[in-house]
């Protein structure tokens, strides 16, 4: 029964995980085609703030094994 | 979107095995109702270390046919150990540390370092188990009390385990739980010490383990290959002053300038040269560790995604951090100027709180991604062996194999970006920390 309580845990933190890295990564398509000469920074800063949201979701994932 | 993927099939593949587990534990309680009579009479020889809980779960030969048609494992010595196939189970045993390092099927022998308090030192070799050379690393023989059971070495705490070296009969595994047959007894085994708390294994136990086991070796073999590619740079670099550079040194300088100018500079201004060297030490020991853990079939090695290692790597990153912090970093963490008083007393504790998550999160997103990749590669694997029924179903077993090696290869082509991907963003994030820390404050105020 905790199992399924985790996994309903872990995936409530996924979806909002994939809300925004995926927000992050239409921006960043959306910015390269307006300004594509400026590909290079938006790639290294949209991995960044990937990550960051990335860690949060993480940090949750983790939270889930412990809390069982 | 490929993060997205990656956690939401970890999470998958991890609730596919908490979801098994519980089923089996749900069936195994119908069997301890009705069958606990035939339990005395065929393991009368086991009850002398009881351990609770177990006791249930061994059911006789009688109540195993009651179950009818379906492949209830009772674990018992001497009997057949095939039980039903655990994807889950599967994917933690090789993402797993192991005592011998394997090529394909052959198993080489590795240095055993292992101390266990009251009893001491034990310095072997890990061919003392007597393990076959072409075979999944199980030991033949116990040696002073450790068994090799599946590449990793585990130590019987029972007390009346034999002394010297028994002879082996079998490793069973069964409810989380590990036992070695010697004779037609069973042991309960128990694995090394870990740091994590029990998160990822089982906390500390009755003996550590200071071996140089396979992680330890991918990670030396590595270790020598960078420092030959970079030494012999460093070389060229003298001696072809002025030309355009050749070999090595043209592959490895478009990634070397491109950390330099994408991450050191943009974020450390004018005092990257001081960290440089520290940035490209953690990029290209992380993108050579997840590289070598994609090689198939050569060490099988998981080190970026073992949480010790990354562990290391975050500590690593707080403390160059906070000891380059100047006096604006802690300022802005302890006592942020310009923000009302009872602001302050709040912001203060997640400022304080946000120097520890940092390196956590860095820790943790490296483990968390190399793990999931590697595990899902495996769960592909499982597939043929769910569908085919361990080799009962052979449609089922072939035709799922085409598919499953499909999956397996764009599997892997995405692991080869994320090995690539994640060293860069662990190296980007280190830097942003460490540029936030030394950033100085003269336009503001």
């Amino acid at each position: 029964m905790t199992g399924s309580v985790v996994a309903i845990g872990m995936g409530i933190a996924v979806i909002g995980a994939g809300l925004g890295i995926g927000t992050i990564g239409a921006k960043a398509m959306d910015a390269i085609a307006r300004q594509p000469e400026a590909v290079g920074d938006i790639r290294s800063n949209m991995i960044l703030m990937a990550a960051l949201v990335e860690g949060a979701a993480l940090i949750a994932i983790v939270m889930c094994f412990l809390v069982k | 979107m490929i993060r997205f993927l990656q956690i939401f099939f970890f999470s998958l593949v991890l609730s596919i095995s908490l979801g098994a587990q519980g089923h089996n534990h749900n069936h195994q309680g119908d069997g301890h109702n009705h069958d606990h009579s035939g339990h005395n009479h065929d393991h009368g020889a086991h009850d002398g270390h009881n351990h609770g809980s177990h006791d249930g779960h061994h059911h006789g030969e009688k109540s195993h046919s009651a179950h009818g048609g379906d492949h209830s494992h009772a674990p018992t010595c001497g009997g057949d150990h095939h039980g039903e196939f655990d994807p889950g189970e599967t994917a933690f045993h090789h993402i797993a540390d192991a005592n011998v390092y394997s090529i394909g099927p052959l198993q080489i022998p590795l240095p055993c370092i292992l101390y266990a308090p009251k009893k001491g030192w034990d310095v072997f070799m890990s061919n003392k188990f007597k393990f076959k050379t072409i075979g999944h690393g199980d030991g033949s023989k116990a040696y002073n009390g450790y068994v090799l059971d599946g590449g990793s070495i585990r130590r019987v705490k029972d007390a009346g385990f034999p002394e010297g070296e028994p002879v082996i009969n079998g490793f069973i595994h069964h409810d989380k739980k590990s036992y070695v047959c010697v004779g037609n007894k069973m042991y309960e085994t128990e694995a090394k010490s870990t740091a994590d708390g029990g998160l990822f294994g089982g906390g500390i136990t009755s003996f550590y383990d200071f071996s140089i086991t396979k992680n330890v070796a991918s990670m030396i073999l590595v270790v020598l290959f960078l420092s030959w590619l970079f030494l012999g740079m460093a070389k060229q670099y003298k001696i072809r002053e002025g030309m355009a550079p050749k070999g090595k040194q043209s592959f490895m300088e478009t990634m070397f300038v491109f950390i330099q100018d994408e991450v050191a500079i943009p974020f450390l201004g004018n005092k990257y040269m001081k960290f440089l060297p520290f940035l490209m030490a953690l990029f290209f020991f992380i993108l050579g560790l997840n590289l070598f853990g994609q090689v198939p079939f050569f060490g099988g090695s998981n080190v970026t995604g073992n949480l010790g290692v990354t562990m290391v790597l975050g500590i690593l990153a707080f403390i160059v951090t906070n000891m380059n912090g100047n006096k604006h970093y802690w300022e802005h963490i302890l006592w942020m100027p310009g923000a009302p008083a009872w602001v302050k007393t709040i912001l203060t504790p997640v400022e304080v709180l946000g120097i520890f998550i940092k390196p956590l999160t860095l820790m943790l997103r490296l483990f968390a991604n190399m793990t999931a990749g590697h595990m899902v590669v495996i769960i592909f694997v499982s597939l043929i062996f769910i569908f085919g029924e361990l080799g009962e179903n052979l449609v089922g077993g072939y035709g799922t194999a085409v598919a499953s090696t499909l999956l397996t290869l764009f599997m892997m082509s995405i692991e080869l970006l994320v090995a690539f991907i994640q060293a860069f963003a662990f190296t980007i994030l280190t830097a942003s920390y460490i540029g936030a820390a030394v950033e100085e404050h003269d336009d503001h105020h």
